[in-house]
Formats: C-alpha cells, structure tokens, sequence
C-alpha cells in the first residue's frame, strides 16, 4: 500500500511520508503544541530536537493518536494514520514500561509481530525464529531467555528496537533510544538506522545530544511548542535556528500560554 | 470428634459444604486468574473502589424491591443492584481523573468513601424499616458462605469458567496491552476496548465475589493470589496457573475452617488462608523470594572468599613463597588483609570442596583439581586487569579492586568476549600486571 503511494508521482502530499497540517495538542487547554506543519519526505533518518517540554515525544505520540488533538491533521504516506497503521513502527521511551514485568526478551520482541499474526493466534515457531533473529540483529540472540529485569538500561533499549524491527514499518517512530545507553547499544543503534535507511525507510528520532546530530540524521526537526524549523540537517541546522530553538524564552507567546492554563 | 468433623469437611461428605466449597474455589480461581493482569495493569485499586461502590447498589436494590413488593432477598436482583451502581462508581473515578486535574489516587478515595458512606446510610434506613428483613444485608459487608445456595455457587462458576475462557483466548493481547499500552495503541489495538473487557471481568469476579468474601476483603480475592504467584515464576503463563492455584487452595483452606467454626466471618478466612499462602511465597518463593535472595547474595560471598584464596595459593606457589609453614602463612594473612580466623574459615571452605589438602608439615597444598581452579581464577582476574589497563582507561591502582569486583561473576560468554578482546594471551596464565608476592601487590 504503501509503496503505491510512494510511486505515485509529484501528487501533492503523496509524496511524504509524513504529512501534518495544523496540528494543536493542548493537555487540559494548556497547548503543548502549537499549529504544527511538517511535510517530510520519504527515506530519511530524521532527528527530533529541542528544549525540555518542547513537545518532542508529544508530537510522536500525536502522529500515533496516543494523545487527542486539538485540532489538525496527520497523514502518513498521504493516507489518515488510521489507515496506514501496518506502515508505522513505535519504540516507546525505555521508562515508559514496568521492567519487572513478568516476560522475557524474546516474548517482548515478538509483540512486535501480534499483529502480524493477528487476534487470538498463539506466537507459533515461525514467529518465534523471526523473533531471535531480531535478537541477533541487536546482539542479543544470547539473551533470549532472560527475564527482562536482568538486562541493562542498554540491553532493554535494544529489545525495544527488535521488537520495532520485527513490525517491518515503513516508517518507524523512536522516542530517546540514545538516552542513557552504553556505547556499544549506542553502536549497535546507529548500526540499525543505517540499515533502515539504506532499505529506503524512513525513522523518526527524539534525540538530546546535539553534538551527534550531525553523523546520525540527514533531516531535523526543530521544535519548541511549533516548528522552529524543519529540513535537511545541512540547511537547517545553523547557529541562528539552534538560538531559535533554545535560547531566550519566546516571552510573548509562553506568557499567553500561561495566561490560558490559568484562566481556564 | 474434631477431627471427624474435620474430615467431613474437607472431603465434602455434606451436600452443603459441596455447594458452598464449589462456589468459593470457583471464585479463587476466577480472582486468580484476572487478578494477574489486574495486577499488572496497575489497577488494583480501582477494584477496590468498585467493590466499596456496589454496597449503595445492593442497599438501594433492597429497597426498591421492597417497595414494588418483591422479596428484597434475592441474590441476583442485589446483585445487579452491585454491579449497577460498582460499575458508576468505576465510572466517577475513570471520569475524574481524566477530566479534572484531581490525580488517580485521590479520585479513588473519594469515590470509595463516598459510596460506602452513601450505603452506609441506606442500610441504617433498612433497619430502622419496619417488617424489613434486614438480617442478610450485613453479611455483604464481611462476606458470608453459609447462606450460599446451588444457583450462586453455580453462577459463580459460570463467571469463572467465563474468566478463564477469555484469559486463555486473549492471554497474547491481555499480555500486550498490561505491559505497554502505547505500543499496542500504537500498533493498532484497541486497547480502550481490551482495558473495558478486562475491567468488566474484574467488577464481575467482584460483584459475584460480595456476597462470599464482603465488600471488604473482595479486593483480596483478586490481590493476594498474584502478588503471591510472582515470587514463583518470571511467566507469565505460569504466574496465571500459579494464581489460579493459590486462589483455590485459599478458599478451599479457608471455607473448610469457617465450616468447623461457623462464628468466624468466611470472607476474612478465606482471605487469611490466601495471606497465609502469600507469606510463605515471599519468603521461600523460586524466582524472587526472600530466601533466595538471600541464599543467592550469601552463595556469591562464599565463591568470592573461595576464588580470593585460590589466587592466593596460586601467586604464592608463583612466588615461591610456601616453602615454610610460617611463610606462607604470613603470606596469605597479608594478601587481602585477612584475619586469621577468616583465612581459617576461607581455608576451611577449600578443603571441603576438594581444592587443598594440608602437607604433614602444616603447609597448604592445591590438589589437581584445586590448581585448575586456581589458574582459572587467576587467568580472569588478570585478564580482566590488563581489560581495564587497555580499554577502560582505568588508574593501574584501581585495576585489581575493578577486576575484583567483576570476575566472580563473570559467566561463560563474558571470559569468551573478553579473550576474544585480548588474543594475545591465548589460553595461558598471563603474568601479574603488579609485583607478586610483596603483599601489596595483591591487595
């Protein structure tokens, strides 16, 4: 499906593979994202930057519909999301999670494939091997039978990226996989995003560390409550825009904000 | 004569004790079995405000049929009563906290409060009601067995078989949705859908459970069993089957008691066999009770004390320092700074195990076994030194505590990753990176 889209040429909107238009998330009436449009072409590994409270992983979880919108409109591939649900891959932030679930790698990793496998259906053999090759993409295959709580922060971080893997997206949603990782799990995550984009996926990254931005991603989203900027890295990352993004508080507009958290 | 009675009980010789036993294991499994995933979406509470909530429903429901002229004692139109007004009381607390910014915690308190005290006040009505018959209405507040007839016990299995049945069909997306709600939004399930069927099952097992086990305790039923089946199993699969056990063998336990002691109110039996159970689990539980815990950390403290003196004997025996009794003695008091009674119990430990024996003369000896040990231990242990050195950029004076700290615990793939990083040595005993044998060099 989503390929048709793709190939479908110049159609206006078709073409990126995330289309948002508008959109306002407001947690109890105080927006924390404010009109926000982005067209963003296909294959690309691009960053999600900014200040604490920027609305990076706000902004994910609205294209995922995790949180209602205010208003606006999120397309993917040029379809509404609730259509092309199969085409999106989700690694949710590391502390989002019980670790001391009762569960193992491989049983996390093939959540990834639920769906694949659909309602009811027991995660048979064919599955389970799909699984542990995920594990072994992240280094993990000797692990598989470890109870989840076991593993380093860097060891759950990338069980989240097999189970992501093994949805086969198109596009592929990651909230902070960097933080907080040991250098080899940081390794094998560049590893994994090379692979993604070489297979002419595209992967959407919150990310914290500046400095990196330049080796990891070739687009950058810029956000601060709105679109600061968003482009390729090479145009868009410039000191003027960085200044933009984090420095000086937009005092005008946070104090409206404020005023509208209080007064409603 | 006590113990006749005890044996009647629990073979189930009266048709009554079957009734009521079936009823009551019937309810521990179904608490068992949805209470795991209760428990692990984190709504715990939310159970227990719904079973606070139901008394106004049950009292309200006593008085409606009063006044249209039924018999206010039929247990399935109080019980609907229940699950009418628990399921308002879940919906209050739901409403709450997503639409104000009273957070979760609070939310439930209020609403648990506020209905119990609404119910409260209704069944002083009933009692001070003339002609009403009030008697049986107490017992939804502590739970109360013997009045169970076939038609409850056998609803309570229906719902239990129900509480299975859909455990086991839905046990991957049940799994799924407890563990990371997001994700699975995210990955197109309904998990607003998933999180209202498993909720309806809990207020079911809930309302079904009141009249046995009170609106008190109801919340047990649906806890204990969990909470103590996790000590026992890192499964899922297995922490469900767990459950539904304790939650049975709890009820069976706790009903035969209240048949042998009639006076004694069955909820709270049922719920203290459960507790009974939950106690034992925490402290001799095989996945993560006490006593393992313990065991585990006291076991590490013994193969730590046992390698520290197998390198010992072995860079003495590189040193050539055990030629005398006495200096070899000196030796191993110095290497790590032990007392003498604690070289006497680490010696102790070796010789139990087949590593040492002791020279007519009093000198220590590796026994074959023991100096395969022994170079093993020491192998890692510089391995893990020269690591450090080379690619952790660690102080040479902080090595041997860092390679100290690590190599008891170091598994199988750990010594293959690390050879792999240091070629260089092959399989061999590397040479100490300090100066064996002043004492201080291994310290």
């Amino acid at each position: 499906m989503g390929l048709e889209q793709m190939s479908s040429p110049e159609a206006d909107g078709n073409r990126c593979s995330l289309h948002i238009r508008d959109l306002t998330v407001a947690y109890h009436r105080k927006p924390v994202l404010w009109d926000v449009d982005l067209d963003v072409p296909p294959s690309v590994v691009a960053g999600i930057v900014g200040p604490n409270g920027a609305g990076k992983s706000t902004l994910i979880k609205a294209v995922l519909d995790l949180v209602p919108h205010a208003s606006g409109t999120v397309e993917i591939f040029g379809k509404p999301y609730r259509k092309q649900r199969r085409l999106v891959g989700y690694v949710p932030q590391r502390e989002s999670v019980d670790w001391n679930y009762p569960i193992n790698a491989l049983e996390l990793v093939a959540m990834g494939l639920y769906r694949t496998i659909g309602w009811f259906r027991r995660v048979g053999p064919v599955y389970r091997r799909r699984a542990l090759q995920a594990l072994a993409d992240v280094g993990m295959a000797d692990l598989a039978h470890r109870q989840i709580s076991q593993l380093s922060g860097g060891q759950q971080q990338r069980i989240f990226l097999a189970r992501a893997l093994v949805q086969d997206a198109e596009v592929y949603f990651m909230d902070e996989p960097f933080s907080g990782v040991d250098a080899a799990t940081e390794k094998t995550i560049i590893a994994i995003l090379q692979r993604l984009r070489e297979a002419g996926k595209t992967v959407f990254v919150v990310h914290h560390d500046l400095e990196t931005v330049r080796d990891y991603f070739d687009y950058l989203i810029m956000l601060n409550m709105r679109v600061v900027s968003a482009g390729p890295v090479a145009e868009v990352f410039t000191p003027e825009n960085l200044r933009r993004t984090y420095g000086g508080r937009l005092t005008l507009l946070d104090r409206a904000v404020d005023a509208m958290g209080r007064t409603r | 004569m006590i113990v006749d009675r005890l044996m009647r009980v629990l073979t189930l010789a009266d048709y009554n004790t079957r009734v009521v036993m079936f009823g009551t294991v019937m309810l521990g499994i179904a608490g068992g079995v949805i209470g795991v995933f209760l428990l692990l979406r984190r709504r715990a509470l939310l159970a227990d405000a719904v079973s606070h909530a139901a008394l106004p429903g049950v009292a309200g429901a006593f008085l409606l049929i009063l006044a249209l002229g039924g018999n206010p004692r039929s247990l399935p139109l109080l019980m609907l009563g229940a699950l009418v007004s628990g399921l308002l009381g879940m919906g209050c607390v739901l409403f709450i906290t997503r639409f104000t910014r009273i957070s979760q915690d609070a939310a439930l308190g209020i609403v648990l409060s506020v209905f119990f005290g609404f119910g409260v006040a209704l069944l002083g009505i009933i009692q001070r009601t003339r002609g009403a018959p009030a008697a049986g209405l107490n017992s939804f507040i502590y739970g109360r067995t013997a009045s169970m007839i076939r038609a409850d016990a056998m609803l309570i299995g229906i719902a239990a078989l129900v509480v299975v049945l859909v455990s086991m069909v839905l046990f991957k997306e049940f799994r799924l949705f407890t563990f990371d709600p997001d994700f699975a939004a995210g990955d197109g399930w309904p998990v607003q859908r998933l999180d209202t069927l498993l909720m309806s099952l809990v207020v079911a097992v809930t309302v079904i459970g009141l009249q046995a086990v009170g609106i008190i305790l109801v919340i047990a039923i649906l806890v204990v069993p969990p909470a103590a089946a996790r000590f026992w199993t890192d499964r899922l699969d297995h922490m469900v089957l767990i459950s539904a056990g304790v939650g049975a063998i709890g009820a069976y336990l706790g009903t035969g008691v209240s048949a042998l002691a009639p006076r004694l109110p069955a909820g709270a039996v049922i719920v203290g066999a459960h507790g009974s159970v939950f106690v034992v689990s925490m402290l001799i539980g095989s996945a993560r009770g006490v006593l393992r815990e313990l065991f585990a950390h006291r076991s590490l403290a013994r193969t730590t004390v046992k390698q520290n003196l197998l390198r010992a004997l072995f860079e003495c025996e590189e040193a050539e320092r055990g030629a005398s009794v006495e200096s070899q003695w000196r030796y191993l008091t110095t290497a790590r700074g032990w007392t003498e009674r604690e070289l006497a119990r680490a010696l102790r430990l070796l010789l139990r195990d087949g590593s040492i024996y002791r020279l007519p003369a009093g000198a220590w000896q590796l026994t074959e076994p023991g100096r395969v040990r022994a170079a093993r231990v020491t192998r890692n242990h510089r391995l893990w030194e020269v690591y450090l050195l080379e690619h952790a950029e660690t102080a040479p004076a902080h090595v041997d505590r860092g390679a100290d700290f690590i190599e008891h615990v170091l598994g199988e793939e750990l010594v293959a990753e690390l050879e792999e990083a240091l070629p260089r040595f092959g399989k061999v005993v590397p040479a100490s990176v300090h100066v064996i044998g002043t004492g201080r060099g291994a310290t």
